[in-house]
């Protein structure tokens, strides 16, 4: 064990809002239904796996900054405040130091799109209010900002894979003793553009949104640890996805019988040869890039904490940059 | 393997700059900005990128870039589809990478940050998917081609390289958070060099979204002027070879500089302004500091983030005054930005570049369009071709999100 822990799991997924409904909608197996959204000037709609409305408004929705935040920002602190627990409150009071990473691939589309919709019309009219949420980081600074916290937050963009990438960082904050813990969130969002935009490469995959997070602190005191990241192998002109996918899991291993594999299989993508137990919750979610990432590890490690496995291996073939796998497992000093 | 985490060389490493790259609206590389940002040249002029006709503000600081590519290992074919902000960080990569001396590494680490990748390819998909549904023509190239993991896949496969990629998008703070993090990673020994720098181009929604903020000014800009009234934006790229000393010295190359403290902090008052007190930055700097184990009054020479709007400069300048205290008055600042415009999250790189160059060259950058400084500087801010001695110089970049980054650089005698 590396003396880095999961001490949180959240999730806000096509599933509905929290791990538990993630759990489930995993434990049935099933891709879970579409929705249909418009295309405006198509006469075909699209398919995609939107996240449901919550059982009641988030009390965090009434805070200043979440007001007029986009659905990203919104499951992005959900699931952030799902993973923190109590540990929320003691950021916001001052006692717990807590970097903040948000990863993404697509980022805040929905505003972005509305906004250049406003400057195609006419830029003079353009709105002012609109604008900022589409920056990259506005998730991340919502986040910092609901919690009140004033440490290291970053946003990294680029495929699924960023995820770990996310947590790789997270790791380094952690040992180097800049935070006491530290949250790193994937996240993206359901909006036409981005559904269109997939459809161009993958006609059969259905596009879905939320957000996955996790918790860490170096505190021994969870019931599963980070125990490895593979090197980041990147899809390049001398050497393609499939390449990268081998040496990522050459290096990633086998495992043992009784472990349990979360990978990045899609509805329409072919299996790998793993004989043992396996998540695909690509499969049942949709296609949700940097979000699926997350998933598969909240998978993962919740699959851990549910004593259904000693260790899980989270397998990422990401979209357009990177294959890069991770190892958790049981804690066994607890 | 990315974790466990390594450190294999060391855990308190010295971290030098080996080789830098540059390319603003002053011209592609050192020597040109060096000349351009040591006399003060501004390079503002009317937006011919795209139509501003609707907008409050006209000009911009707009790149000429060159007709032909330096040759790399990248393909013809991948050269001929690329985009404005490819080439911008191609160039300054390759300059980076000629003058650093590296030969192929296998598994290079890179960081890059940039707010907008090619956005402007983004664009052009919108606006077809609207204006054309039907048409899918050039569609799935425009998708793959504007995500900023794209431009830095260009750059692995432009010098062969293959090692982790980290993008961030901390808003106007990217660049600076960028090599703040590669020297982190050198710094506590993961690695032995990184790759790091800061790119974007200018394009519409970028252009209209600041203007929306009436955050544009319709003249070129004047930083810590009492009358600034708003930003100009402008594009470009730097690149940096950052690399443990020991390494550096071993193989006999040329030092630039060292990166001696790096500092980040969040500001959480609003998604677009600072908190009037300036408690981030002034955080940021002091952090900057505490890792460079030095105090401001060892500071010769700041480079502030020095935007022009209202907002930033007063923020800055408290957090500066309550940072510096007796020193401020003694302290040299000066915003680059009055020369090459705001360069998002471009600015951070450049302007670590531009206190290398400063540091090397033994001179102060200049405002030469500052016209009567807003009394709030307890500064004095260099207003024309200044030579100095100089030893120490710290970079500020604060971004919307309230992200905030201070680097501190050493001259390297």
């Amino acid at each position: 064990m590396s003396g880095i822990f999961v001490h949180g799991l959240g999730a806000v997924s096509p599933a509905g809002w929290g791990v538990a409904a993630l759990r489930e909608a995993l434990k049935k197996n099933e891709p879970l239904p579409v929705q249909i959204l418009a295309r405006p000037g198509w006469q075909k709609n699209l398919s995609v796996r939107s996240v449901p409305q919550p059982p009641a408004r988030p009390a965090f929705l009434a805070h200043p900054r979440l007001r007029r935040a986009g659905t990203m920002s919104q499951h992005t602190v959900a699931a952030a405040l799902e993973a923190l627990g109590e540990d929320a409150a003691q950021v916001q009071s001052g006692a717990r130091r807590l970097g903040v990473i948000v990863c993404m691939m697509a980022g805040g589309v929905a505003y972005s799109r509305r906004f250049y919709e406003e400057v195609l019309r006419d830029p003079a009219t353009a709105s002012p209010l609109i604008f900022p949420e589409t920056v990259f980081n506005a998730p991340a600074s919502h986040l910092g900002a609901y919690l009140n916290s004033p440490m290291v937050n970053y946003t990294l963009v680029g495929d699924d894979g960023t995820f770990l990438l996310g947590v790789v960082l997270a790791a380094d904050w952690l040992d180097n003793g800049q935070v006491d813990g530290c949250i790193v969130v994937g996240t993206e969002e359901v909006d036409w553009i981005v559904a269109d935009a997939l459809r161009l490469f993958r006609r059969a995959t259905i596009y879905g949104g939320g957000a996955g997070a996790l918790y860490f602190k170096k505190n021994p005191a969870a019931a599963v640890g980070l125990s490895a990241i593979t090197d980041s192998f990147p899809f390049t002109q001398t050497q393609n996805r499939a390449a990268a996918a081998r040496k990522m899991r050459s290096q990633l291993g086998d495992g043992a019988r009784d472990e349990l594999l979360c990978d990045s299989e899609t509805e329409d993508s072919a299996g790998h040869g793993w004989s043992g137990a396996r998540l695909s919750p690509k499969t049942i979610f949709g296609e949700a890039f940097v979000a699926s990432a997350a998933w598969q590890c909240v998978a993962a490690c919740d699959a851990i904490r549910q004593e259904n496995f000693p260790a899980a291996r989270v397998s990422i073939v990401g979209a357009n940059q990177q294959a890069v796998g991770a190892r958790f497992e049981r804690n066994q000093i607890l | 393997m990315l974790f466990p985490l390594s450190r294999n060389v060391g855990s308190d490493n010295r971290v030098v700059v080996t080789g830098a790259g540059v390319v603003t609206a002053l011209g592609a590389g050192w020597n040109i900005n060096a000349a351009g940002f040591r006399a003060g040249k501004t390079a503002m002029r009317p937006v011919t990128l795209f139509d501003v006709s609707r907008q409050r503000t006209k000009i911009a600081a707009e790149i000429d870039l060159p007709e032909h590519l330096p040759p790399t290992q990248l393909a013809a074919k991948k050269v001929q589809r690329l985009n404005r902000a490819s080439k911008m960080l191609l160039l300054a990569a390759h300059e980076a990478w000629t003058r650093s001396g590296w030969q192929l590494e296998e598994n290079l680490p890179v960081v890059l940050g940039t707010t907008s990748g090619e956005m402007s390819l983004g664009q052009e998909y919108l606006r077809q998917a609207i204006g054309a549904p039907g048409v899918f023509k050039k569609q799935a190239t425009r998708v793959v081609h504007y995500q900023a993991q794209r431009q830095a896949l260009d750059l692995c496969d432009a010098f062969d390289f293959c090692g982790p990629m980290t993008i961030i998008s901390n808003a106007c703070a990217s660049g600076a958070n960028a090599i703040g993090h590669a020297f982190e990673q050198i710094k506590n020994g993961r690695a032995e060099k990184v790759l790091a720098g800061g790119y974007d181009a200018l394009c519409h929604l970028t252009f209209a979204g600041f203007d929306s903020l009436q955050a544009l000014a319709p003249t070129p800009c004047r930083p810590f002027d009492v009358e600034r009234n708003g930003l100009t934006l402008g594009e470009g790229a730097a690149v940096l070879t950052l690399e443990n000393f020991t390494s550096a010295q071993k193989r006999g190359a040329e030092i630039l500089g060292e990166i001696s403290g790096y500092g980040a902090a969040t500001d959480t008052h609003h998604l677009t302004q600072p908190h009037p007190d300036g408690n981030a930055a002034l955080a940021s700097m002091n952090a900057a500091c505490a890792v460079a184990k030095i105090s401001p009054e060892q500071i010769d020479y700041l480079n502030a983030h020095g935007t022009a709007t209202p907002q930033n400069d007063a923020t800055e300048s408290a957090a500066i005054n309550r940072w510096a205290g007796a020193h401020a008055k003694n302290l040299p600042v000066s915003s680059t930005k009055a020369s090459i415009g705001h360069l998002l999250g471009a600015a951070g790189a450049v302007e670590a570049v531009v206190c290398l160059m400063a540091l090397r060259g033994q001179w102060l950058p200049p405002e030469i369009s500052l016209d009567k400084i807003d009394p709030v500087c307890r500064f004095p801010v260099v207003r024309e071709p200044t030579d100095a001695k100089i030893e120490t110089a710290l970079s500020n970049s604060f971004g919307f999100g309230g992200a905030n980054a201070t680097l501190i650089f050493r001259r390297w005698a």
